[in-house]
């Protein structure tokens, strides 16, 4: 699936010089923040992606990784007197650990049954944050500062901070787009697409789709440990179904199973959501709109969908090179 | 001793108003393979409908049909023009389900405020039944009355009638079940009507305990999940058994450990898909 055509090239160097060049670009510090929860959001989407694009499996619950990692840092450095290493590796190790349990559940089943393991675990994470008042701060949420000084650099600065994201952001894409080529990654699609047949192969379908699970929990976690960093503050709306569900939009959005469609549909997303909740206060509806309409008229997503656009304005290659949204049909397994 | 009894009758009844919500849904899910993300919302609507229909002068049992009526009517137009053109897409359709439950969600926003309401009990059934030094609210014996009237009857249906026999037909293989002849688009309508159904009248009897307040749909709609999970897909006995268990531990954990309650919901969860991955009751793996 090495897809990495020169156009495909072309357009990351773009992507990546019109990110750098993003804080000469605009002054004000508003759009500044704004780059950087694309940044946070696109690791969150790339990694949600591993699990849907790459491996077919739709998660309901992957809010889950972004909000105990998120939580974790917070209480680990701001009130459980970890130094700002410690907390960090701690939290990411925790919600590590914590994707190889969920996993573990999810991937008793497959499909339709996956989907409702993963929405169900991460509610219940979420009524733990709410309830657990003593622990979490419950619907007050957790504060403190918690941005760390690397190498005396003052992270406190806009610019400064979403230059740290934007290595972040950078390391994942690398090792995503590694993971993916790898035979790992490339078995994961094959569990994806022939689930049957690379079983009979003698492929450990269950270890292949787990250590996917894990790795994209992981880069969850990272997303978590960012998303607390600039948001100084974590509340159970982290953790909820909305926010797993903005993911998956992200993702859909974007195209699933492509390295790019994810940071397309982050932007995508967070511009949306930050332009209409200065006008309207509707933005749960909105996003609701989105989901059906999506779904319903354009299944594989913007990415794709304009690729496959331009493939036809060609007429060279008839087919579209992506997979199509994985929600087509449910494969037997 | 007290504690345990009157935890243990909550604990029974809001099982009870789970069984209501979880029911339909595993029937939904058992034939239609349509994992309905709404069902939540649809309960919080309809208890909406009904508090609206009692704001209006309405009595408690018509409101509770009105519930009911306002919601199958909704789940028919959504089964006929949104779900049905997406059939043979189970993972298509649970994501429009659920962008359909934020639409509700905001729109039960918009129209009836973010603040909790209460709705107002049945004036025949205030009070409270006094067994020795024992009282608890009639209200609640009468809705773990009606779950298990709502059992008996679904079993009826499905077992003893003839919709009920195609109902299973088409649960345990569907497309012999349309080769057959069985007009399974007629049945999908029935079902997902009927679960629908459930839902709203459901949301209304549990306002009084519950009230109704945005967040409701979210409050359910997983508890519905695990129930499904836990007692096996499609399988009524299955939907009973795993609401009651977990209203019981749902209640015995909010009194014992109220920090903990939703911790606790995670056990039965890790049991059961560790041990028995087919739920409870269920016939075949989710």
């Amino acid at each position: 699936m090495t897809r990495t055509s020169r156009a495909q090239m072309v357009l990351s160097l773009v992507a990546i010089a019109a990110l750098v060049a993003m804080p000469w670009l605009v002054t004000s510090d508003y759009y500044v923040n704004i780059a950087t929860q694309i940044v946070i959001a696109a690791i969150l989407a790339m990694s949600l992606n591993v699990l849907v694009g790459f491996g077919g499996m739709i998660s309901l619950g992957h809010a889950s990784y972004l909000g105990v990692a998120a939580y974790l840092t917070i209480y680990l450095t701001s009130h459980a007197g970890f130094g700002p290493l410690a907390g960090a590796l701690a939290a990411i190790a925790a919600t590590t650990v914590l994707a190889m349990l969920f996993g573990y559940l999810a991937l008793r089943a497959s499909g339709l049954g996956f989907l409702m393991i993963t929405l169900a675990l991460g509610q219940i994470l979420w009524g733990i944050a709410y309830r657990w008042a003593s622990l979490t701060g419950g619907d007050n949420g957790l504060g403190g500062p918690v941005r760390p000084h690397p190498f005396g650099v003052d992270l406190m600065n806009p610019t400064a901070f979403f230059y740290f994201t934007l290595i972040f952001l950078a390391a994942a894409f690398w090792l995503i787009s590694r993971f993916v080529q790898s035979g790992l990654g490339q078995s994961l699609q094959g569990t994806r697409d022939q689930p049957r047949r690379m079983r009979a192969l003698g492929y450990n379908v269950w270890l292949i789709q787990w250590l996917s699970f894990v790795f994209a929990g992981f880069w969850g976690a990272i997303a978590g440990l960012l998303y607390a960093y600039y948001n100084q503050f974590v509340s159970p709306q982290t953790l909820h179904l909305t926010t797993s569900a903005e993911a998956l939009l992200m993702v859909i959005a974007g195209g699933t199973g492509t390295l790019f469609g994810p940071i397309v549909g982050a932007a995508l997303v967070v511009i949306l959501k930050n332009v209409v909740s200065a006008y309207i206060t509707r933005w749960l509806m909105l996003l609701g709109i989105i989901f059906v309409t999506i779904v319903m008229f354009m299944p594989e997503g913007l990415v794709p969908g304009t690729r496959r656009l331009r493939g036809i304005m060609r007429k060279s290659q008839g087919s579209p090179t992506t997979q199509a949204l994985p929600v087509t049909e449910e494969r037997p397994t | 001793m007290n504690f345990w009894v009157i935890q243990g009758l909550n604990g029974l009844a809001f099982g009870s108003l789970l069984f209501i919500l979880a029911s339909g849904f595993s029937l939904i899910f058992g034939l239609m393979r349509i994992v309905n993300l709404s069902h939540g919302a649809y309960f919080m609507l309809g208890a909406y409908v009904g508090l609206s229909a009692i704001d209006a002068g309405v009595n408690f049992w018509l409101a509770i049909l009105i519930g009911g009526v306002a919601i199958a009517v909704l789940g028919a137009i959504i089964e006929r023009f949104i779900l049905r053109r997406l059939s043979g897409q189970p993972l298509a359709q649970v994501l429009v389900t659920l962008g359909i439950a934020f639409i509700i969600a905001d729109a039960c926003v918009w129209m009836w405020t973010g603040d909790p309401r209460p709705v107002p009990m049945p004036s025949e059934l205030t009070g409270a039944f006094r067994v020795q030094h024992l009282a608890f609210p009639i209200y609640r014996l009468f809705v773990i009355g009606v779950a298990f009237t709502l059992a008996a009857a679904l079993w009826f249906l499905l077992e003893r009638s003839r919709l009920g026999a195609r109902i299973r037909a088409g649960v345990d293989d569907l497309s012999m079940a349309r080769a057959m002849g069985i007009r399974t688009s007629i049945l999908f309508s029935v079902v997902f009507c009927l679960g629908s159904a459930l839902a709203g009248a459901g949301g209304v009897l549990a306002g009084p305990i519950l009230s109704v307040y945005p967040g409701l749909d979210t409050d359910m709609l997983p508890l519905a999940l695990v129930v499904v999970i836990l007692g096996g897909i499609g399988s009524l006995l299955g939907a009973l058994i795993g609401s009651l268990i977990i209203g019981l531990i749902y209640s015995y954990g909010q009194a014992l450990f109220p920090d903990l309650a939703y911790v606790i919901l995670f056990l039965p969860m890790v049991l059961v898909l560790t041990l028995r991955p087919t739920g409870l009751f269920g016939r075949q793996a989710i």
